[in-house]
């Protein structure tokens, strides 16, 4: 059975306190379809082919931090010197405001890392959509 | 390919003709802002930028930035001519939470010594999707989604305790939006026992 996120963090602060889990380097394999049910989270503020809030998605994985033309970056993620891959947004993606301090992006993380790999194949794999493709 | 459709910034767009609606719930909801406010506002000596507070100010902007859009959404359905009542009186509501939100988070971040962002002079929504009343329920439902999910996020980082109160309870009134969105669409309107 699958635990909802929530239940996943609790079990995790839980074993994490009780010295059962040590942590791991290595994303998991990320399930594309299960990062779409993830990527609703980001809705509010992002979209794959257009500037919103946050900026666009298409083209995430192997851009430079920072640099889609026309969005305004806050000065901290202008500063962050590294291209967007598996690692670095996993990463971020853990604790966004401690990984970039300064971040616009004032949100707590997706703090499970099934949950950040399987948006992180989302991701990647939406920018081989036609959706992406045609911006 | 999108096509977009492009908002003007009319500074807060409302929906035009409802007027009387309006003052009716800006009435209904007076004494929750002004409670609001007061919640949110009401310790003076957190004036004084340090730190924390600039942290909370750039979360609070964040939301201030989907807000404004999510205001310009409505408009966008309502002026679609797709909504039907009751429908279309249902948008007409929420999108005046929405500019109530709005609203309270600009006056917060001042009171922060913060800076507000402003609406938009333009939003691209992809509207060449929108060809029915439920394409627009969808796509509001979207957003009201990915609301709860923003202030679900932002209510831990926020430093202060009173401004993750008052978040959480906006996150209440876009939950309540979601269900409802999803009711009028048949769907199951509250699908799951946590939200994330």
């Amino acid at each position: 059975m699958k635990l909802p996120g929530l239940t996943q963090a609790f079990l995790g602060l839980a074993l994490a306190a009780a010295g059962g889990v040590t942590a791991e380097t290595r994303l998991p394999v990320g399930d594309p379809q299960a990062g779409e049910a993830v990527y609703a989270r980001c809705l509010a503020c992002h979209a794959l082919a257009y500037n919103r809030t946050g900026p666009k998605h298409c083209g995430l994985l192997g851009r430079r931090a920072g640099s889609v033309p026309g969005f305004e970056y806050s000065d901290a993620m202008k500063r962050v010197n590294w291209v967007w891959d598996r690692k670095t947004l996993d990463r971020f993606l853990a604790d966004p405001m401690k990984t970039v301090p300064g971040t616009t992006m004032g949100y707590a993380g997706v703090k499970d890392r099934q949950e950040r790999a399987d948006l992180i194949a989302y991701i990647e794999q939406a920018g081989n959509s036609a959706e992406c493709r045609n911006h | 390919m999108h096509t977009r459709i492009q908002v003007r910034n009319t500074s807060l767009p409302t929906i035009q003709g409802v007027e009387t609606r309006r003052s009716f719930l800006g009435k209904s909801t007076l004494l929750l802002s002004g409670a609001a406010i007061f919640l949110l506002a009401g310790r003076e000596a957190r004036a004084k930028v340090n730190d924390a507070s600039a942290s909370d100010v750039r979360v609070l902007n964040s939301a201030l930035g989907a807000e404004l859009e999510a205001v310009a959404a409505y408009q966008v359905g309502a002026e679609s001519g797709l909504l039907q009542k009751p429908v279309l009186n249902l948008a007409v509501t929420f999108q005046g939470h929405h500019k109530e939100h709005a609203d309270l988070l600009a006056k917060t971040i001042v009171k922060l010594g913060g800076k507000p962002v402003s609406a938009k002079e333009k939003y691209g929504f992809p509207v060449e999707t929108l060809k029915t009343q439920a394409d627009v329920l969808r796509f509001a439902a979207m957003l009201e989604k990915g609301a709860v999910s923003a202030y679900l996020g932002a209510v831990p980082v926020l430093d202060s305790r009173d401004l993750a109160q008052a978040a959480a309870s906006i996150l209440g009134d876009e939950a309540m939006h979601w269900a409802v969105l999803r009711n009028a669409l048949g769907e199951e309107p509250v699908p799951s026992a946590f939200m994330s």
